[in-house]
Protein backbone atom coordinates (compact mmCIF):
# COMPACT_ATOMS: atom_id res chain seq x y z
CA UNK A 1 0.00 0.00 0.00
CA UNK A 2 2.58 2.42 1.20
CA UNK A 3 4.94 1.64 -1.62
CA UNK A 4 2.29 2.26 -4.25
CA UNK A 5 1.38 5.73 -3.02
CA UNK A 6 5.04 6.57 -2.57
CA UNK A 7 5.67 5.59 -6.16
CA UNK A 8 2.94 7.57 -7.80
CA UNK A 9 4.36 10.99 -7.05
CA UNK A 10 7.97 10.60 -8.24
CA UNK A 11 6.87 8.60 -11.27
CA UNK A 12 4.94 11.61 -12.54
CA UNK A 13 7.66 14.12 -11.81
CA UNK A 14 10.75 12.21 -12.78
CA UNK A 15 9.81 9.57 -15.29
CA UNK A 16 11.34 7.30 -16.46
CA UNK A 17 14.18 7.01 -13.95
CA UNK A 18 11.99 6.04 -11.01
CA UNK A 19 9.17 4.01 -12.39
CA UNK A 20 9.72 1.42 -9.71
CA UNK A 21 8.06 2.06 -6.39
CA UNK A 22 9.64 1.84 -2.98
CA UNK A 23 12.67 4.06 -3.30
CA UNK A 24 11.92 6.32 -0.37
CA UNK A 25 10.80 3.61 2.00
CA UNK A 26 13.69 1.24 1.27
CA UNK A 27 16.29 4.02 1.38
CA UNK A 28 14.78 5.39 4.59
CA UNK A 29 14.73 1.99 6.22
CA UNK A 30 18.28 1.23 5.08
CA UNK A 31 19.58 4.51 6.50
CA UNK A 32 17.71 4.09 9.78
CA UNK A 33 18.88 0.54 10.34
CA UNK A 34 22.43 1.48 9.33
CA UNK A 35 22.46 4.33 11.83
CA UNK A 36 20.98 2.29 14.66
CA UNK A 37 23.16 -0.78 14.29
CA UNK A 38 26.42 0.55 12.87
CA UNK A 39 26.91 4.31 12.77
CA UNK A 40 25.64 5.41 16.19
CA UNK A 41 27.49 2.61 18.04
CA UNK A 42 30.70 3.36 16.12
CA UNK A 43 30.33 7.05 16.88
CA UNK A 44 30.07 6.13 20.57
CA UNK A 45 33.60 4.80 20.20
CA UNK A 46 34.83 8.02 18.62
CA UNK A 47 33.11 10.23 21.22
CA UNK A 48 34.50 8.17 24.06
CA UNK A 49 37.97 8.63 22.57
CA UNK A 50 37.50 12.41 22.55
CA UNK A 51 36.94 12.37 26.32
CA UNK A 52 40.59 11.35 26.68
CA UNK A 53 43.34 13.93 26.66
CA UNK A 54 45.90 13.61 23.87
CA UNK A 55 48.55 12.40 26.31
CA UNK A 56 46.27 9.73 27.74
CA UNK A 57 45.37 8.60 24.25
CA UNK A 58 48.98 8.54 23.08
CA UNK A 59 50.14 6.66 26.17
CA UNK A 60 47.41 4.06 25.70
CA UNK A 61 48.08 3.41 22.01
CA UNK A 62 51.89 3.45 22.10
CA UNK A 63 52.66 1.39 25.19
CA UNK A 64 55.39 -1.19 24.51
CA UNK A 65 52.99 -4.12 24.80
CA UNK A 66 50.54 -2.46 22.43
CA UNK A 67 53.30 -1.60 19.94
CA UNK A 68 54.49 -5.21 19.99
CA UNK A 69 50.92 -6.32 19.28
CA UNK A 70 50.63 -3.97 16.26
CA UNK A 71 53.86 -5.34 14.84
CA UNK A 72 52.70 -8.91 15.36
CA UNK A 73 49.17 -8.40 14.00
CA UNK A 74 50.42 -6.46 11.00
CA UNK A 75 53.28 -8.85 10.24
CA UNK A 76 51.26 -12.03 10.64
CA UNK A 77 48.38 -10.67 8.53
CA UNK A 78 50.83 -9.58 5.84
CA UNK A 79 52.60 -12.94 5.65
CA UNK A 80 49.31 -14.85 5.70
CA UNK A 81 47.81 -12.66 2.99
CA UNK A 82 50.92 -13.12 0.81
CA UNK A 83 50.77 -16.90 1.21
CA UNK A 84 47.08 -16.72 0.32
CA UNK A 85 47.81 -14.71 -2.81
CA UNK A 86 50.12 -17.47 -4.08
CA UNK A 87 47.98 -20.44 -3.12
CA UNK A 88 44.68 -18.67 -3.69
CA UNK A 89 45.67 -17.88 -7.26
CA UNK A 90 46.83 -21.45 -7.74
CA UNK A 91 43.58 -22.89 -6.38
CA UNK A 92 41.45 -20.48 -8.44
CA UNK A 93 43.47 -21.35 -11.55
CA UNK A 94 43.13 -25.07 -11.02
CA UNK A 95 39.40 -24.79 -10.32
CA UNK A 96 38.72 -22.68 -13.41
CA UNK A 97 41.07 -24.18 -15.97
CA UNK A 98 41.41 -27.88 -15.20
CA UNK A 99 39.09 -30.83 -14.89
CA UNK A 100 39.67 -33.40 -12.19
CA UNK A 101 37.76 -35.85 -10.06
CA UNK A 102 35.89 -34.24 -7.17
CA UNK A 103 36.26 -30.70 -8.48
CA UNK A 104 32.80 -29.63 -7.37
CA UNK A 105 33.43 -30.83 -3.82
CA UNK A 106 36.76 -29.01 -3.71
CA UNK A 107 35.10 -25.88 -5.06
CA UNK A 108 32.46 -26.01 -2.34
CA UNK A 109 35.04 -26.71 0.34
CA UNK A 110 36.94 -23.50 -0.40
CA UNK A 111 34.18 -21.59 1.40
CA UNK A 112 34.68 -23.61 4.59
CA UNK A 113 36.52 -20.81 6.42
CA UNK A 114 33.51 -18.53 5.76
CA UNK A 115 31.11 -21.05 7.24
CA UNK A 116 33.14 -22.64 10.04
CA UNK A 117 32.97 -20.66 13.30
CA UNK A 118 36.34 -19.13 14.05
CA UNK A 119 36.53 -20.64 17.51
CA UNK A 120 36.10 -24.11 16.05
CA UNK A 121 38.84 -23.43 13.51
CA UNK A 122 41.04 -22.19 16.35
CA UNK A 123 40.77 -25.22 18.63
CA UNK A 124 40.97 -27.60 15.72
CA UNK A 125 44.16 -26.07 14.27
CA UNK A 126 45.61 -26.04 17.76
CA UNK A 127 44.80 -29.71 18.24
CA UNK A 128 46.47 -30.51 14.90
CA UNK A 129 49.63 -28.55 15.51
CA UNK A 130 50.20 -29.11 19.22
CA UNK A 131 53.04 -31.46 20.16
CA UNK A 132 50.75 -34.51 20.31
CA UNK A 133 48.55 -33.58 17.33
CA UNK A 134 48.27 -35.29 13.94
CA UNK A 135 50.70 -32.86 12.34
CA UNK A 136 52.58 -31.58 15.38
CA UNK A 137 53.90 -35.00 16.38
CA UNK A 138 55.90 -35.22 13.16
CA UNK A 139 57.15 -31.66 13.27
CA UNK A 140 58.22 -31.50 16.88
CA UNK A 141 61.13 -33.99 16.54
CA UNK A 142 62.39 -31.79 13.70
CA UNK A 143 62.41 -28.80 16.03
CA UNK A 144 59.52 -27.07 14.26
CA UNK A 145 56.91 -25.60 16.58
CA UNK A 146 53.82 -24.24 14.92
CA UNK A 147 51.42 -23.87 17.86
CA UNK A 148 51.55 -21.41 20.76
CA UNK A 149 53.81 -18.92 18.99
CA UNK A 150 53.55 -16.42 16.10
CA UNK A 151 53.79 -19.26 13.54
CA UNK A 152 50.42 -20.48 14.74
CA UNK A 153 48.90 -17.05 14.24
CA UNK A 154 50.08 -17.01 10.62
CA UNK A 155 48.60 -20.46 10.01
CA UNK A 156 45.24 -19.49 11.52
CA UNK A 157 45.16 -16.35 9.37
CA UNK A 158 46.00 -18.35 6.23
CA UNK A 159 42.98 -20.53 6.98
CA UNK A 160 40.73 -17.51 7.55
CA UNK A 161 41.88 -15.54 4.50
CA UNK A 162 42.07 -18.21 1.79
CA UNK A 163 38.51 -17.92 0.38
CA UNK A 164 38.83 -14.16 -0.01
CA UNK A 165 41.57 -14.52 -2.61
CA UNK A 166 40.08 -17.55 -4.37
CA UNK A 167 36.60 -16.06 -4.61
CA UNK A 168 37.76 -12.71 -5.97
CA UNK A 169 40.14 -14.17 -8.57
CA UNK A 170 37.91 -17.05 -9.72
CA UNK A 171 35.15 -15.05 -11.50
CA UNK A 172 37.73 -12.86 -13.26
CA UNK A 173 39.57 -15.93 -14.52
CA UNK A 174 36.27 -17.42 -15.68
CA UNK A 175 35.48 -14.30 -17.68
CA UNK A 176 38.96 -13.98 -19.18
CA UNK A 177 38.84 -14.14 -22.96
CA UNK A 178 40.62 -17.12 -24.41
CA UNK A 179 41.05 -15.29 -27.71
CA UNK A 180 43.75 -13.10 -26.17
CA UNK A 181 45.73 -16.15 -25.13
CA UNK A 182 45.28 -17.71 -28.54
CA UNK A 183 46.51 -14.52 -30.15
CA UNK A 184 49.56 -14.48 -27.88
CA UNK A 185 50.34 -18.09 -28.77
CA UNK A 186 49.94 -17.41 -32.47
CA UNK A 187 52.33 -14.49 -32.14
CA UNK A 188 54.93 -16.88 -30.75
CA UNK A 189 54.67 -16.36 -27.00
CA UNK A 190 55.56 -19.25 -24.76
CA UNK A 191 52.93 -20.41 -22.29
CA UNK A 192 54.78 -18.70 -19.44
CA UNK A 193 55.02 -15.45 -21.41
CA UNK A 194 51.30 -15.64 -22.14
CA UNK A 195 50.61 -16.09 -18.47
CA UNK A 196 52.90 -13.36 -17.19
CA UNK A 197 52.20 -10.79 -19.92
CA UNK A 198 48.56 -11.46 -20.86
CA UNK A 199 46.70 -13.34 -18.14
CA UNK A 200 48.40 -12.00 -15.04
CA UNK A 201 47.86 -8.28 -15.81
CA UNK A 202 44.15 -8.93 -16.33
CA UNK A 203 43.74 -10.68 -12.96
CA UNK A 204 46.16 -8.47 -11.02
CA UNK A 205 43.46 -6.04 -9.75
CA UNK A 206 41.34 -8.93 -8.49
CA UNK A 207 44.38 -10.53 -6.89
CA UNK A 208 45.22 -7.27 -5.12
CA UNK A 209 41.62 -6.93 -3.94
CA UNK A 210 41.70 -10.44 -2.55
CA UNK A 211 45.02 -9.71 -0.87
CA UNK A 212 43.63 -6.56 0.75
CA UNK A 213 40.50 -8.37 1.92
CA UNK A 214 42.47 -11.25 3.43
CA UNK A 215 44.82 -8.77 5.07
CA UNK A 216 41.96 -6.68 6.49
CA UNK A 217 40.27 -9.77 7.85
CA UNK A 218 43.53 -10.92 9.41
CA UNK A 219 44.09 -7.60 11.17
CA UNK A 220 40.78 -7.91 13.00
CA UNK A 221 40.65 -11.66 13.50
CA UNK A 222 40.25 -12.88 17.06
CA UNK A 223 38.45 -16.20 17.47
CA UNK A 224 40.73 -18.50 15.55
CA UNK A 225 43.94 -16.84 16.70
CA UNK A 226 43.67 -16.74 20.49
CA UNK A 227 43.60 -20.51 20.89
CA UNK A 228 46.70 -21.18 18.84
CA UNK A 229 48.72 -18.06 19.68
CA UNK A 230 49.73 -18.89 23.22
CA UNK A 231 49.04 -15.22 24.01
CA UNK A 232 52.37 -14.32 25.58
CA UNK A 233 52.72 -10.56 26.16
CA UNK A 234 55.22 -8.94 23.78
CA UNK A 235 55.58 -12.17 21.77
CA UNK A 236 52.27 -13.60 20.62
CA UNK A 237 49.59 -11.20 21.82
CA UNK A 238 47.45 -9.75 19.01
CA UNK A 239 45.87 -6.29 19.14
CA UNK A 240 42.24 -7.43 19.60
CA UNK A 241 43.41 -9.41 22.62
CA UNK A 242 44.97 -6.23 24.06
CA UNK A 243 41.52 -4.62 23.87
CA UNK A 244 39.93 -7.58 25.65
CA UNK A 245 42.66 -7.51 28.29
CA UNK A 246 42.10 -3.82 28.97
CA UNK A 247 38.34 -4.37 29.17
CA UNK A 248 38.79 -7.15 31.69
CA UNK A 249 40.77 -4.74 33.87
CA UNK A 250 37.95 -2.17 33.47
CA UNK A 251 40.36 0.11 31.58
CA UNK A 252 37.61 1.35 29.25
CA UNK A 253 39.61 4.41 28.18
CA UNK A 254 42.61 2.32 27.16
CA UNK A 255 40.47 -0.24 25.35
CA UNK A 256 38.66 2.54 23.48
CA UNK A 257 41.90 4.20 22.43
CA UNK A 258 43.35 1.01 20.97
CA UNK A 259 40.00 0.17 19.36
CA UNK A 260 39.97 3.59 17.69
CA UNK A 261 43.36 2.90 16.16
CA UNK A 262 42.04 -0.42 14.83
CA UNK A 263 38.90 1.28 13.54
CA UNK A 264 40.95 3.86 11.64
CA UNK A 265 43.06 1.08 10.12
CA UNK A 266 39.95 -0.80 9.02
CA UNK A 267 38.51 2.39 7.51
CA UNK A 268 41.69 2.90 5.49
CA UNK A 269 41.69 -0.73 4.34
CA UNK A 270 38.03 -0.49 3.39
CA UNK A 271 38.73 2.56 1.23
CA UNK A 272 41.70 0.82 -0.37
CA UNK A 273 39.57 -2.25 -1.14
CA UNK A 274 36.83 -0.07 -2.62
CA UNK A 275 39.35 1.75 -4.79
CA UNK A 276 40.80 -1.56 -5.97
CA UNK A 277 37.36 -2.88 -6.84
CA UNK A 278 36.56 0.22 -8.87
CA UNK A 279 39.86 -0.18 -10.70
CA UNK A 280 39.11 -3.84 -11.34
CA UNK A 281 35.66 -3.05 -12.74
CA UNK A 282 37.08 -0.40 -15.02
CA UNK A 283 39.79 -2.79 -16.21
CA UNK A 284 37.34 -5.52 -17.04
CA UNK A 285 34.95 -3.03 -18.61
CA UNK A 286 32.00 -4.41 -16.68
CA UNK A 287 29.07 -2.04 -16.28
CA UNK A 288 28.39 -3.02 -12.66
CA UNK B 1 34.38 -26.49 -38.32
CA UNK B 2 37.64 -28.34 -38.59
CA UNK B 3 38.67 -29.99 -35.37
CA UNK B 4 42.40 -29.47 -36.00
CA UNK B 5 42.05 -25.70 -35.72
CA UNK B 6 40.21 -26.04 -32.46
CA UNK B 7 42.83 -28.44 -31.18
CA UNK B 8 45.67 -26.08 -32.09
CA UNK B 9 43.91 -23.12 -30.47
CA UNK B 10 43.27 -25.15 -27.36
CA UNK B 11 46.85 -26.31 -27.14
CA UNK B 12 47.84 -22.65 -27.00
CA UNK B 13 45.61 -21.96 -24.04
CA UNK B 14 46.53 -24.80 -21.75
CA UNK B 15 49.63 -26.30 -20.21
CA UNK B 16 51.55 -29.51 -20.72
CA UNK B 17 50.04 -32.46 -18.87
CA UNK B 18 52.83 -32.67 -16.28
CA UNK B 19 52.38 -28.98 -15.42
CA UNK B 20 48.65 -29.47 -15.04
CA UNK B 21 49.01 -32.45 -12.75
CA UNK B 22 51.69 -30.72 -10.67
CA UNK B 23 49.51 -27.66 -10.17
CA UNK B 24 46.46 -29.74 -9.32
CA UNK B 25 48.58 -31.80 -6.94
CA UNK B 26 50.03 -28.79 -5.14
CA UNK B 27 46.69 -27.08 -4.69
CA UNK B 28 44.90 -30.21 -3.54
CA UNK B 29 47.67 -30.88 -1.02
CA UNK B 30 47.41 -27.32 0.24
CA UNK B 31 43.62 -27.54 0.57
CA UNK B 32 43.91 -30.93 2.26
CA UNK B 33 46.33 -29.57 4.86
CA UNK B 34 44.50 -26.32 5.53
CA UNK B 35 40.84 -27.25 5.11
CA UNK B 36 40.24 -31.00 5.26
CA UNK B 37 42.57 -31.83 8.14
CA UNK B 38 41.17 -29.19 10.54
CA UNK B 39 37.64 -30.29 9.70
CA UNK B 40 38.45 -33.96 10.20
CA UNK B 41 40.28 -33.18 13.44
CA UNK B 42 37.11 -31.69 14.95
CA UNK B 43 35.20 -34.94 14.55
CA UNK B 44 38.15 -37.14 15.44
CA UNK B 45 38.78 -35.27 18.68
CA UNK B 46 35.08 -35.25 19.53
CA UNK B 47 34.81 -39.02 19.13
CA UNK B 48 38.18 -39.88 20.67
CA UNK B 49 36.59 -41.43 23.75
CA UNK B 50 33.76 -43.05 21.85
CA UNK B 51 30.15 -42.25 21.19
CA UNK B 52 29.08 -42.42 24.83
CA UNK B 53 31.44 -39.66 25.95
CA UNK B 54 30.38 -37.63 22.91
CA UNK B 55 26.74 -38.07 23.77
CA UNK B 56 27.30 -37.29 27.45
CA UNK B 57 29.00 -34.01 26.52
CA UNK B 58 26.07 -32.97 24.36
CA UNK B 59 23.50 -33.92 27.01
CA UNK B 60 24.98 -31.48 29.54
CA UNK B 61 22.40 -28.85 30.59
CA UNK B 62 24.96 -26.08 30.02
CA UNK B 63 25.54 -27.32 26.49
CA UNK B 64 21.79 -27.33 25.92
CA UNK B 65 21.32 -23.81 27.16
CA UNK B 66 24.21 -22.71 24.93
CA UNK B 67 22.57 -24.39 21.94
CA UNK B 68 19.20 -22.79 22.62
CA UNK B 69 20.72 -19.33 23.16
CA UNK B 70 22.58 -19.68 19.87
CA UNK B 71 19.37 -20.66 18.08
CA UNK B 72 17.42 -17.76 19.63
CA UNK B 73 20.15 -15.30 18.66
CA UNK B 74 20.18 -16.48 15.07
CA UNK B 75 16.38 -16.50 14.93
CA UNK B 76 16.32 -12.79 15.81
CA UNK B 77 19.42 -11.61 13.97
CA UNK B 78 18.95 -13.34 10.62
CA UNK B 79 15.37 -12.14 9.85
CA UNK B 80 16.28 -8.58 10.83
CA UNK B 81 19.29 -8.60 8.53
CA UNK B 82 17.19 -10.27 5.83
CA UNK B 83 14.68 -7.40 5.81
CA UNK B 84 17.53 -4.91 5.83
CA UNK B 85 19.38 -6.78 3.09
CA UNK B 86 16.39 -6.75 0.75
CA UNK B 87 15.62 -3.08 1.44
CA UNK B 88 19.25 -2.03 0.97
CA UNK B 89 19.67 -4.10 -2.20
CA UNK B 90 16.43 -2.71 -3.64
CA UNK B 91 17.37 0.94 -3.20
CA UNK B 92 21.05 0.49 -4.13
CA UNK B 93 20.56 -1.79 -7.13
CA UNK B 94 17.40 -0.35 -8.66
CA UNK B 95 18.00 3.41 -8.41
CA UNK B 96 20.65 6.03 -9.05
CA UNK B 97 21.06 8.63 -6.35
CA UNK B 98 23.64 10.90 -4.81
CA UNK B 99 25.87 9.28 -2.23
CA UNK B 100 25.10 5.77 -3.44
CA UNK B 101 28.73 4.65 -3.38
CA UNK B 102 29.14 6.05 0.13
CA UNK B 103 26.10 4.10 1.26
CA UNK B 104 27.43 0.91 -0.33
CA UNK B 105 30.74 1.38 1.46
CA UNK B 106 28.99 1.97 4.78
CA UNK B 107 26.94 -1.20 4.35
CA UNK B 108 30.24 -3.07 3.98
CA UNK B 109 31.76 -1.42 7.03
CA UNK B 110 30.97 -4.17 9.60
CA UNK B 111 32.97 -6.61 7.45
CA UNK B 112 36.18 -4.75 8.07
CA UNK B 113 35.63 -3.83 11.71
CA UNK B 114 37.27 -6.30 14.07
CA UNK B 115 34.65 -8.34 15.95
CA UNK B 116 36.25 -7.28 19.22
CA UNK B 117 35.75 -3.61 18.33
CA UNK B 118 32.16 -4.42 17.36
CA UNK B 119 31.54 -5.85 20.81
CA UNK B 120 33.28 -2.94 22.49
CA UNK B 121 31.08 -0.27 20.87
CA UNK B 122 27.99 -1.86 22.41
CA UNK B 123 29.68 -1.95 25.80
CA UNK B 124 30.35 1.77 25.39
CA UNK B 125 26.69 2.36 24.53
CA UNK B 126 24.91 0.10 26.98
CA UNK B 127 27.53 -0.89 29.58
CA UNK B 128 27.48 0.37 33.18
CA UNK B 129 29.62 3.37 32.21
CA UNK B 130 28.11 3.76 28.74
CA UNK B 131 25.76 6.34 27.23
CA UNK B 132 22.57 4.53 28.20
CA UNK B 133 24.06 2.65 31.16
CA UNK B 134 22.59 4.77 33.98
CA UNK B 135 19.17 4.90 32.31
CA UNK B 136 19.14 1.12 31.80
CA UNK B 137 20.16 0.54 35.40
CA UNK B 138 17.44 2.89 36.66
CA UNK B 139 14.87 0.87 34.74
CA UNK B 140 16.41 -2.44 35.74
CA UNK B 141 17.17 -3.44 32.18
CA UNK B 142 20.23 -5.37 31.17
CA UNK B 143 21.76 -5.31 27.71
CA UNK B 144 25.44 -5.99 28.29
CA UNK B 145 26.25 -9.34 29.91
CA UNK B 146 22.75 -10.41 28.87
CA UNK B 147 20.93 -11.75 25.83
CA UNK B 148 20.06 -8.39 24.14
CA UNK B 149 23.75 -7.46 23.95
CA UNK B 150 24.57 -10.82 22.37
CA UNK B 151 21.82 -10.36 19.80
CA UNK B 152 22.94 -6.79 19.01
CA UNK B 153 26.58 -7.78 18.58
CA UNK B 154 25.54 -10.67 16.32
CA UNK B 155 23.39 -8.36 14.19
CA UNK B 156 26.33 -6.00 13.79
CA UNK B 157 28.75 -8.70 12.71
CA UNK B 158 26.36 -10.35 10.23
CA UNK B 159 24.92 -7.02 9.06
CA UNK B 160 26.20 -6.91 5.43
CA UNK B 161 25.93 -10.58 4.47
CA UNK B 162 22.54 -10.66 2.75
CA UNK B 163 22.80 -7.16 1.28
CA UNK B 164 26.26 -8.02 -0.13
CA UNK B 165 24.90 -11.11 -1.81
CA UNK B 166 21.85 -9.39 -3.31
CA UNK B 167 23.26 -6.06 -4.54
CA UNK B 168 25.44 -7.41 -7.41
CA UNK B 169 22.76 -9.94 -8.32
CA UNK B 170 20.01 -7.33 -8.60
CA UNK B 171 22.29 -4.87 -10.38
CA UNK B 172 23.14 -7.48 -12.99
CA UNK B 173 19.48 -8.22 -13.61
CA UNK B 174 18.56 -4.62 -14.30
CA UNK B 175 15.12 -3.04 -14.03
CA UNK B 176 13.38 -4.03 -17.26
CA UNK B 177 11.33 -6.88 -15.89
CA UNK B 178 10.12 -4.87 -12.89
CA UNK B 179 9.29 -1.88 -15.06
CA UNK B 180 7.27 -4.11 -17.36
CA UNK B 181 5.33 -5.44 -14.38
CA UNK B 182 4.58 -1.94 -13.11
CA UNK B 183 3.51 -0.75 -16.53
CA UNK B 184 1.18 -3.75 -16.76
CA UNK B 185 -0.46 -2.60 -13.54
CA UNK B 186 1.19 -4.66 -10.81
CA UNK B 187 1.58 -3.10 -7.39
CA UNK B 188 4.99 -2.70 -5.82
CA UNK B 189 4.52 -5.78 -3.65
CA UNK B 190 3.27 -7.89 -6.54
CA UNK B 191 6.26 -6.82 -8.60
CA UNK B 192 8.66 -7.73 -5.85
CA UNK B 193 6.93 -10.99 -5.01
CA UNK B 194 6.33 -12.34 -8.51
CA UNK B 195 9.13 -10.76 -10.54
CA UNK B 196 12.11 -9.84 -8.38
CA UNK B 197 12.00 -12.59 -5.78
CA UNK B 198 12.04 -15.54 -8.23
CA UNK B 199 15.06 -13.94 -9.92
CA UNK B 200 17.07 -13.52 -6.75
CA UNK B 201 15.92 -16.52 -4.76
CA UNK B 202 19.15 -18.55 -4.96
CA UNK B 203 21.29 -15.57 -4.02
CA UNK B 204 18.88 -14.84 -1.21
CA UNK B 205 19.06 -18.40 0.10
CA UNK B 206 22.84 -18.33 -0.02
CA UNK B 207 22.96 -14.99 1.79
CA UNK B 208 20.60 -16.20 4.48
CA UNK B 209 22.44 -19.45 5.22
CA UNK B 210 25.82 -17.71 5.25
CA UNK B 211 24.41 -15.04 7.55
CA UNK B 212 22.99 -17.78 9.74
CA UNK B 213 26.30 -19.65 9.90
CA UNK B 214 28.11 -16.50 10.96
CA UNK B 215 25.37 -15.59 13.45
CA UNK B 216 25.59 -18.98 15.13
CA UNK B 217 29.36 -19.08 15.04
CA UNK B 218 30.28 -15.53 16.00
CA UNK B 219 32.87 -15.51 18.74
CA UNK B 220 34.84 -12.28 19.17
CA UNK B 221 32.02 -9.74 19.34
CA UNK B 222 29.78 -11.96 21.44
CA UNK B 223 32.64 -12.79 23.78
CA UNK B 224 33.04 -9.09 24.66
CA UNK B 225 29.38 -8.48 25.50
CA UNK B 226 28.36 -11.84 26.97
CA UNK B 227 30.04 -11.89 30.36
CA UNK B 228 30.41 -15.68 30.02
CA UNK B 229 27.75 -16.66 32.55
CA UNK B 230 27.43 -20.41 32.26
CA UNK B 231 23.97 -21.61 31.40
CA UNK B 232 22.76 -18.05 30.83
CA UNK B 233 24.81 -15.98 28.42
CA UNK B 234 26.98 -18.61 26.80
CA UNK B 235 26.49 -19.23 23.12
CA UNK B 236 27.88 -22.41 21.56
CA UNK B 237 31.24 -20.92 20.50
CA UNK B 238 31.71 -19.42 23.97
CA UNK B 239 30.80 -22.73 25.56
CA UNK B 240 33.41 -24.40 23.36
CA UNK B 241 35.99 -21.92 24.63
CA UNK B 242 35.15 -22.50 28.30
CA UNK B 243 35.26 -26.28 27.96
CA UNK B 244 38.52 -26.08 26.02
CA UNK B 245 40.16 -23.85 28.60
CA UNK B 246 39.03 -26.28 31.32
CA UNK B 247 40.86 -29.06 29.43
CA UNK B 248 37.59 -30.86 28.72
CA UNK B 249 38.79 -31.52 25.23
CA UNK B 250 36.24 -34.14 24.21
CA UNK B 251 33.31 -32.03 25.41
CA UNK B 252 34.68 -28.92 23.71
CA UNK B 253 35.11 -30.74 20.40
CA UNK B 254 31.69 -32.39 20.77
CA UNK B 255 29.98 -28.99 20.86
CA UNK B 256 32.38 -27.77 18.17
CA UNK B 257 31.40 -30.73 15.99
CA UNK B 258 27.80 -29.47 15.95
CA UNK B 259 29.05 -26.13 14.66
CA UNK B 260 31.23 -27.91 12.10
CA UNK B 261 28.17 -29.87 10.95
CA UNK B 262 26.33 -26.59 10.60
CA UNK B 263 29.18 -25.32 8.42
CA UNK B 264 29.01 -28.45 6.25
CA UNK B 265 25.25 -28.13 5.83
CA UNK B 266 25.75 -24.47 4.93
CA UNK B 267 28.26 -25.39 2.23
CA UNK B 268 25.95 -28.10 0.92
CA UNK B 269 22.95 -25.79 0.63
CA UNK B 270 25.16 -23.17 -0.95
CA UNK B 271 26.43 -25.59 -3.59
CA UNK B 272 22.94 -26.86 -4.36
CA UNK B 273 21.70 -23.27 -4.69
CA UNK B 274 24.57 -22.47 -7.05
CA UNK B 275 24.01 -25.53 -9.22
CA UNK B 276 20.27 -24.89 -9.43
CA UNK B 277 20.95 -21.27 -10.33
CA UNK B 278 23.37 -22.28 -13.07
CA UNK B 279 20.89 -24.76 -14.46
CA UNK B 280 18.17 -22.12 -14.60
CA UNK B 281 20.54 -19.73 -16.34
CA UNK B 282 21.41 -22.41 -18.87
CA UNK B 283 17.71 -23.04 -19.49
CA UNK B 284 17.22 -19.33 -20.20
CA UNK B 285 20.22 -19.31 -22.52
CA UNK B 286 18.79 -22.23 -24.47
CA UNK B 287 15.53 -20.39 -25.14
CA UNK B 288 14.66 -19.46 -28.74
CA UNK B 289 16.42 -16.32 -30.05
CA UNK B 290 13.53 -13.89 -29.55
CA UNK B 291 13.91 -14.34 -25.81
CA UNK B 292 17.65 -13.76 -25.61
CA UNK B 293 17.17 -10.09 -24.80
CA UNK B 294 15.63 -11.02 -21.47
CA UNK B 295 18.18 -13.75 -20.94
CA UNK B 296 21.22 -11.61 -21.62
CA UNK B 297 20.25 -9.11 -18.94
CA UNK B 298 20.29 -11.88 -16.34
CA UNK B 299 23.41 -13.69 -17.50
CA UNK B 300 26.41 -12.37 -15.58
CA UNK B 301 25.05 -13.11 -12.16
CA UNK B 302 27.62 -15.35 -10.57
CA UNK B 303 28.76 -12.77 -8.09
CA UNK B 304 31.85 -12.93 -5.95
CA UNK B 305 30.96 -12.79 -2.31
Amino acid sequence: MLSRSAAAAPAKRRAPARVLPGFKITLGYTLMYLCLIVLIPLSALVFKTFTLTWDQFWAAVTGPRVMASYRLTFGASLIAALVNVVFGLLVAWVLVRYQFFGKKVVDALVDLPFALPTAVAGISLTALLAGNGWVGQYLEPLGIQLAFNPNGIVIALIFIGLPFVVRTVQPVLEDAEKELEEAATCLGASRWQTFSKVIFPSIAPALLTGFAMAFARGMGEYGSVIFIAGNMPMISEITPLIIIGKLEQYDYAGATAVATVMLVISFILLLVINGLQTWQRRRSGAPV
Amino acid sequence: MSTSIIRRAEAGTTEAAWVRYTLIGISLTFLFLFLVLPLAAVFAEALRKGFDAYWQALKEPDAWSAISLTLITALIAVPLNLVFGIAAAWCIAKYEFKGKSVLTTLVDLPFSVSPVVAGLVYVLMFGAQGWFGPWLQAHDLKVIFAVPGIVLATIFVTFPFIARELIPLMQAQGNEEEQAAIVLGATGWQTFWYVTLPNIKWGLIYGVILCNARAMGEFGAVSVVSGHIRGQTNTMPLHVEILYNEYQSVAAFAVASLLALLALVTLLIKSVAEWRHEREMKAIRDLPPENTQAASSTLPVKAAS
